[in-house]
């Protein structure tokens, strides 16, 4: 099946396409656009200039005509008055032999010639009295190319008439002199024009084109380069910086993931040969049921354990990332703390240490109740696990929680070994675990955790000395006291203090 | 029970009916969200197993469709993704259960057998629960076994209540954790089993036959062993 319609059109334009591609491109490129809406413009102003000094400079001259036929005029009138037609004609006679611009020309009542220096006129000129602007020949020869003039004409009496005029010939010459100019002008405003603006225009876009230059090899590879930035504070500048920042903010993402998939390689490793020694193990000694069985229960165990550090490690890249925001809601932390109290006490109990819980009431905020609930689980459960009493102190856990300048800290403390200054800071890192440590179940993200949960709700996470042990306090931004209705059957918070508007709106 | 297993994992899928089946249930597979859509649309299944992503039509977009038809039969929904937001996209949706992958079929299991029961029993839960001589009073919040009366604390009241609720079944324990704490996440300690341990001392100290039964590699069970 052949279908010359579609066929035709597409094999036509292939030949030439190489060499008309050259041009579109310089067409579609924005320095050609302003370059060539800046020329629109320009000439237009320029034009426009022009021809308004032209049209003023004609004014000028008109008007300086008509004054000297007035003054002519004037002169004339006076004389005939004085002498009389013969003495009119006589100074006509005269004038008109001087070399000059100025016309002369008067008739008897038939239109016979009396005086002057009009040869021929355009017919019907001297028909009307007043000012017109017609087409004359000085001499006989001259009457096929007939000169312009403006003149004026007036009736004396008896019907003769008289005309007084001003050649137009300087006029006109003055109009081709302004013509030339304005269009040698034009023409350099065009051609300077093109130049300026396409220095300008290149000069912008270079810049452009760098920049895109820059993003080009950053994306093929070159992670570490910015765009250059001139230092003059402009607009491009000012993209460039932002920009540049922006680089900044996803390498420093990526160097994150790049160390959380490092630390999950390094540390997943390890119980991941010791799943797959154990199922080896099992498969080359194992002679009866029950033993395979009993292997094969480790295995799940070691697997159960893998599977809980992916959940921690995948939620706290998500804490990072700040990807839960949307489930904040208004939730009572009293309520919280309690309940994990209450959970833990148990446990505790059985871990030989009495767990104790100081909660202020009606502490409101806005948060997200699983993970915060999360959070003080892990910091409860790493006090029972660490927080076996060093000498003489008492074997308690304390849990608490309390307004404190518009915030409310939530504290727990053991009086276990505590942390050394020196690895404050670190414990927060993912799996990062002490030497004291080492010997209990656990994978060093508990806290990593906690401190996730805390930066998400916009508060501070810190470790504190007991005295002996450890205190670990989480600072949460509190929210805006409840509404006067539901207040005033209850006593009023302990604490007097406004709580943090901006701590609210980072929430 | 009659299950539909919505799965486009064939492996998993496989896994699945054959661990139903072996436990006596009667377990479908629907490979793809539109062909699961169709036989669940059929009716007959106590509870569907919906695996969050699926090809054609997702899991979320399925379970929304059958309760638009006022289908209410029971569904779990199995997913990869564990975190807060998205159980409770799930719930939304219709779902009656959300359990995170990978889980334990023991887990998947007692869920499962929870939410089929849930159909049968009547619209309102009766306010006393009673099994063998362990009667709880829901109203009166009084626990009695033979003559004697249990004195709990209000959690450990809440945590027998449920146990209750589900005599004869197994619970596990994040289920307790969800339930009667209201917490979703994985507690990693035995923080559980020392309530339940605790509970236990309460309702099952000097008596013969004890009510609160322990289930290797799954959970807790209530059950009246003394017939």
């Amino acid at each position: 099946m052949t279908r010359p319609a579609d066929i035709a059109p597409a094999g036509t334009p292939a030949a030439p396409r190489g060499k008309q591609r050259l041009l579109p491109n310089l067409f579609r490129t924005t320095a050609f656009k302003l370059t060539a809406i800046y020329l629109v413009i320009f000439a237009l102003f320029a034009g426009f200039v022009l021809g308004y000094v032209a049209w003023n400079a004609k004014r000028l001259l008109d008007d300086q005509i008509r004054s000297t036929i007035d003054a002519e005029i004037q002169g004339l009138a006076e004389q005939q008055r004085l002498g009389g037609i013969r003495r009119l004609v006589n100074i006509i006679e005269r004038r008109s032999r001087a070399p000059g611009a100025s016309l002369y020309l008067v008739t008897t009542p038939v239109g016979e010639r009396l005086a002057g220096n009009v040869e021929a006129l355009q017919p019907g000129a001297l028909d009307h009295p007043g000012e017109s602007e017609i087409e004359y020949a000085r001499s006989s020869d001259t009457i096929d190319s007939p000169s312009r003039a403006i003149v004026r004409v007036f009736m004396l009496p008896a019907g003769f008439r008289l005309l007084v005029g001003r050649d137009l010939e300087e006029r006109d010459r003055l109009g081709v002199v302004i013509r030339r100019a304005a269009g040698w002008s034009l023409l350099l405003v065009f051609v300077l024009g093109i130049f300026a603006s396409w220095f300008v225009a290149r000069r912008v876009l270079k810049r452009i084109d760098d920049m895109s230059e820059t993003a080009h090899s950053i994306m093929a590879g070159d992670l570490k380069g910015r765009l250059a930035v001139t230092g003059t504070g402009d607009e491009l500048d000012r993209l460039a910086l932002n920009l540049n920042a922006m680089l900044d903010r996803i390498g420093e993402l990526m160097a994150g993931m790049q160390e959380v998939s490092d630390n999950i390689a390094h540390d997943l490793k390890t119980p991941l040969t010791r799943l797959r020694n154990r199922a080896e193990e099992a498969l080359r000694s194992a002679r009866t049921p029950d033993e395979l069985r009993n292997a094969l229960d480790a295995s799940i165990d070691e697997a159960d354990n893998l599977i809980r550090v992916f959940n921690a490690l995948l939620m706290i890249a998500r804490l990072e990332t700040g990807r839960i925001n949307d489930s904040m809601a208004p939730l009572d932390l009293s309520e919280i703390v309690s309940g994990m109290a209450e959970l833990y006490e148990p446990l505790a109990e059985e871990a030989g240490l009495a767990l104790e819980s100081v909660v202020e009431p009606n502490l409101l905020m806005s948060g997200n109740r699983e993970l915060i609930g999360q959070a003080l689980a892990n910091l409860i459960d790493n006090a029972l696990k660490y927080g076996q009493p060093v000498g003489a102190a008492k074997p308690l856990v304390c849990v608490t929680a309390a307004r404190a300048d518009g915030q409310i800290a939530l504290s727990v403390a053991d009086h276990g070994a505590g942390i050394p200054e020196a690895d404050r800071n670190r414990v927060f890192e993912r799996f990062v675990r002490l030497d004291q440590s080492r010997s209990k179940p656990g994978f060093g993200l508990g806290l990593s955790l906690a401190a996730g949960v805390v930066r998400l709700h916009g508060g501070q996470i810190r470790l504190e000395d007991n005295e002996p042990g450890l205190r670990v306090v989480m600072l949460l931004p509190a929210a805006q006291p409840k509404p006067v209705e539901t207040a005033s059957n209850e006593p009023p918070p302990p604490s007097t203090t406004q709580p943090d508007p901006a701590g609210l709106q980072t929430a | 029970m009659r299950l539909l297993i919505v799965e486009d994992d064939a492996e998993a899928a496989a896994y699945l009916t054959k661990a139903f089946r072996e436990v006596g249930h009667v377990a479908d597979h629907a490979a793809d969200g539109l062909q699961g859509y169709a036989m669940a649309e059929g009716g007959g299944y106590d509870v569907l197993v919906v695996d969050r992503m699926l090809p054609r039509l997702d899991g979320l977009s399925l379970i929304r469709s059958l309760r638009e038809q006022n289908d209410t039969t029971p569904a779990l929904i199995l997913s990869a993704l564990a975190q807060v937001d998205d159980r409770v996209k799930g719930l939304r949706a219709g779902g009656d259960d959300y359990l995170p992958k990978p889980y334990a079929f023991s887990e998947l299991l007692a869920r499962v057998e929870v939410l089929s029961r849930r159909r049968a029993a009547p619209a309102s839960e009766p306010t006393t629960y009673r099994v063998g001589d362990l009667v709880l009073d829901r109203l009166a919040h009084r626990v009695t076994r033979g003559d004697g009366e249990i004195i709990l604390q209000p959690r450990e009241f809440r945590l027998l209540e449920y146990l209750m609720k589900h005599a004869g079944q197994v619970v596990t324990r994040t289920m307790l954790l969800e339930n009667v704490w209201d917490y979703h996440f994985d507690p990693q300690t035995n923080v559980i089993d020392v309530h339940v341990s605790r509970l236990r001392s309460k309702v099952d100290k000097g008596f013969e036959h004890p009510m609160i039964h322990t289930i290797r590699g799954a959970g807790y069970m209530v059950r009246d062993t003394a017939r």
